[in-house]
């Protein structure tokens, strides 16, 4: 089978961003890059169904201007086939991005997409979601465990009570949680033969989605900032400090 | 216009998330209804008309909605959309996973993870992992929107609402529930606990977690833990706190063996008190720390649980 993987170019997660002087964003200036680490996992885990024989093809896409075939050729040196860029240079919210994606699924007919649950810079948790919506897939969130048999794909999921599992039923749409598995390191070899695998460059302008946001940033601020505490010496003044001048126990 | 929310339930409990939820609702409008869908699920529905400032429950009682699968209840919600301005559910594992589907089916955006409501169109919500706050507007016909619980306080439980049952039966079919796994626990929620004591990857197994649960004994504690604590399997997945795990705001926080990784530190800030315990001075959770204590947890841990 056919797994496609969505990847997003993302600040690298040790980074901690800052809010621009005219709150009107963050300020990624000189910041440094990275393939979003949910979609990492997505790419590993493709490339191990390929390792196991159960896909043939791992394709990567990323939506986004040509920076983004940055995190293609890794996503490529780590083991997927070919990639596709969907050519802009607008913001996208998840629900532009799955609608592209959906047209990329219409021409590529994948049996399985993997996507990250959530990009790390919008903390959205939404573009797969939406994704099977418009798909009309099934889908396997938050997935820790994917296996994939008679047809069927089996996803255990992290839920807030601890673990689901659900059968989806072929073509589905999966996304990743952190303990789905631990990606690889691309080698040197790798990196180089990624270089020559194949990478298409796509306008989006030519999906005919209407790519235009219904939801306008008003301004981006700084989170409240804590003031310093206080180091206490030993359990005693501990127990004393949140007794009598927090008073969070009694 | 009304305001659809979406109950937080097991089929026997309303979560607390539901009256949180609905607060953060009645700041975007007035006419709120409840919908609670599952099966054999009449007792959640009594509660959640108890929900100050609730007209209205629906009650969606049929098998295809016991495990919450994300396909039959965006189906089930779209189904119900019209006359809805906003719909709302928690930003809980639940809500995070059908109600994108819910948005793409109305062909509107979501608006994820709200901590806060500006007007009927403007909303605050963190990103970068809380380290950005962005206040945003829709101009989408419908709203929809997953609020995170731990910003608001729960409304009160002085209504009584008229409950009446919907006859909408959606079974998409593609998906089945195999099974699941649940912790049991004694202990109140992770996000719904007054204090919450949290270990890392410092109290170097499961079997030390013991020395957690002495103190979260005494002091009425839920028990949370760093990714890495949860990733080297000495504690369940739903015990993770931080930007992908559950987000708390208790009272008390205590952090014991944690370094203070932005990730985990998205989970925690916004409690109240923080405390923690490290034994390397330089570890960057002392800088979010209201009561810092350096020193060895395996030291720290039997004396402080002896002097609660
Ligand atoms: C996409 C992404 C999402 C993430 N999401 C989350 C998340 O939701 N939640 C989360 O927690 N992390 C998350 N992380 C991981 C995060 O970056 C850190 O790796 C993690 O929080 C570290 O856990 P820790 O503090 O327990 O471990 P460490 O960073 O290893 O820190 C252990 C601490 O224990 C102290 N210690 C050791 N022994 C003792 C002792 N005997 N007594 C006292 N102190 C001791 C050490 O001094 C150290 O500070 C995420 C990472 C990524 C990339
Ligand atoms: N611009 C993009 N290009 C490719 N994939 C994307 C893009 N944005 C989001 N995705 C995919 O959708 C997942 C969830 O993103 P989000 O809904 O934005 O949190 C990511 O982990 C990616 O797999």
């Amino acid at each position: 089978m056919k797994i496609l993987v969505p990847v997003k170019r993302a600040i690298d997660y040790n980074v901690k961003v800052r809010v621009k002087s005219d709150n009107s964003g963050v300020d990624l200036t000189n910041a440094k890059m990275a393939i979003n680490p949910f979609c990492e996992i997505a790419v590993e885990e493709a490339v191990r169904l390929k390792e196991q024989g159960i896909a043939e093809e791992v394709v990567v896409v990323s939506i986004g201007d040509k920076a983004c075939q940055e995190q293609i050729r890794t996503a490529l040196a780590l083991g997927a086939d070919r990639g596709i860029q969907v050519d802009t240079d607008q913001a996208l919210d998840s629900l532009q991005v799955a609608k592209l994606l959906a047209k990329v699924v219409e021409e590529e007919s994948p049996e399985l997409v993997i996507l990250g649950k959530q990009s790390i810079d919008s903390d959205n948790n939404q573009t797969g979601q939406m994704l099977a919506a418009l798909t009309g897939r099934p889908q396997g969130t938050f997935a820790s465990k994917v296996v994939v048999e008679d047809g069927k794909v089996q996803v255990t999921r992290e839920i807030d009570g601890g673990l689901q599992t659900v059968a989806l039923a072929l073509p589905a749409i999966v996304t990743t949680d952190l303990r789905l598995n631990e990606p690889r390191y691309a080698s040197l070899p790798n990196i180089m033969k990624a270089k020559r695998k194949p990478l298409d460059v796509k306008p989006a302008a030519d999906f005919g989605v209407e790519l235009t946001s219904h939801v306008k940033t008003l301004k981006v601020t700084p989170p409240p900032q804590r003031k310093g505490g206080i180091k206490v010496a030993d359990v005693a003044e501990l127990v004393d400090k949140l007794k009598n001048e927090a008073k969070v126990i009694s | 216009m009304s305001i659809l929310v979406f109950a937080e339930h097991d089929n026997t409990e309303l979560k607390p998330e539901t009256a949180k939820v609905v607060h953060a609702a009645s700041q975007m409008g007035d006419d709120i209804h409840i919908l609670v869908a599952g099966e054999n699920c009449a007792a959640v529905a009594d509660s959640a008309a108890t929900i100050s400032g609730v007209s209205k429950v629906l009650v969606a009682d049929n098998g295809v909605y016991k495990h919450q699968l994300a396909e039959n209840i965006a189906d089930l919600v779209v189904e119900m959309a019209e006359g809805y301005s906003h719909i709302v559910a928690a930003a809980t594992t639940t809500g995070k996973n059908f109600m994108p589907r819910v948005a793409a089916l109305l062909d509107v955006a979501q608006i994820s993870d709200i901590i806060g409501v500006e007007s009927d169109d403007t909303f605050v919500r963190p990103i970068y992992a809380g380290n950005a706050i962005a206040t945003v507007q829709s101009a989408d016909a419908v709203k929809v929107i997953t609020v995170r619980a731990a910003s608001f306080d729960a409304a009160a439980s002085e209504g009584s609402a008229e409950v009446a049952s919907v006859d909408v039966v959606k079974d998409a079919d593609k998906s089945e529930f195999v099974s699941e796994s649940l912790t049991e626990s004694e202990r109140p929620e992770l996000t719904a606990a007054e204090v919450v004591i949290s270990g890392g990857r410092g109290m170097q197994n499961g079997e030390n977690f013991a020395l957690l649960e002495g103190i979260a004994d005494k002091l009425g504690a839920a028990i949370g833990a760093s990714r890495a604590a949860v990733d080297a399997g000495f504690v369940p997945n739903d015990m993770q706190v931080g930007q992908t795990g559950k987000i708390v705001a208790p009272q008390l926080y205590i952090a014991v063996g944690i370094s203070g990784a932005i990730q985990h530190l998205a989970g925690m800030k916004d409690s109240k008190i923080i405390v923690a315990i490290n034994k390397d001075e330089e570890a960057p959770i002392f800088q979010v720390a209201d009561y810092g204590l350096v020193g060895d947890l395996f030291d720290v841990l039997p004396e402080l649980e002896k002097s609660l």
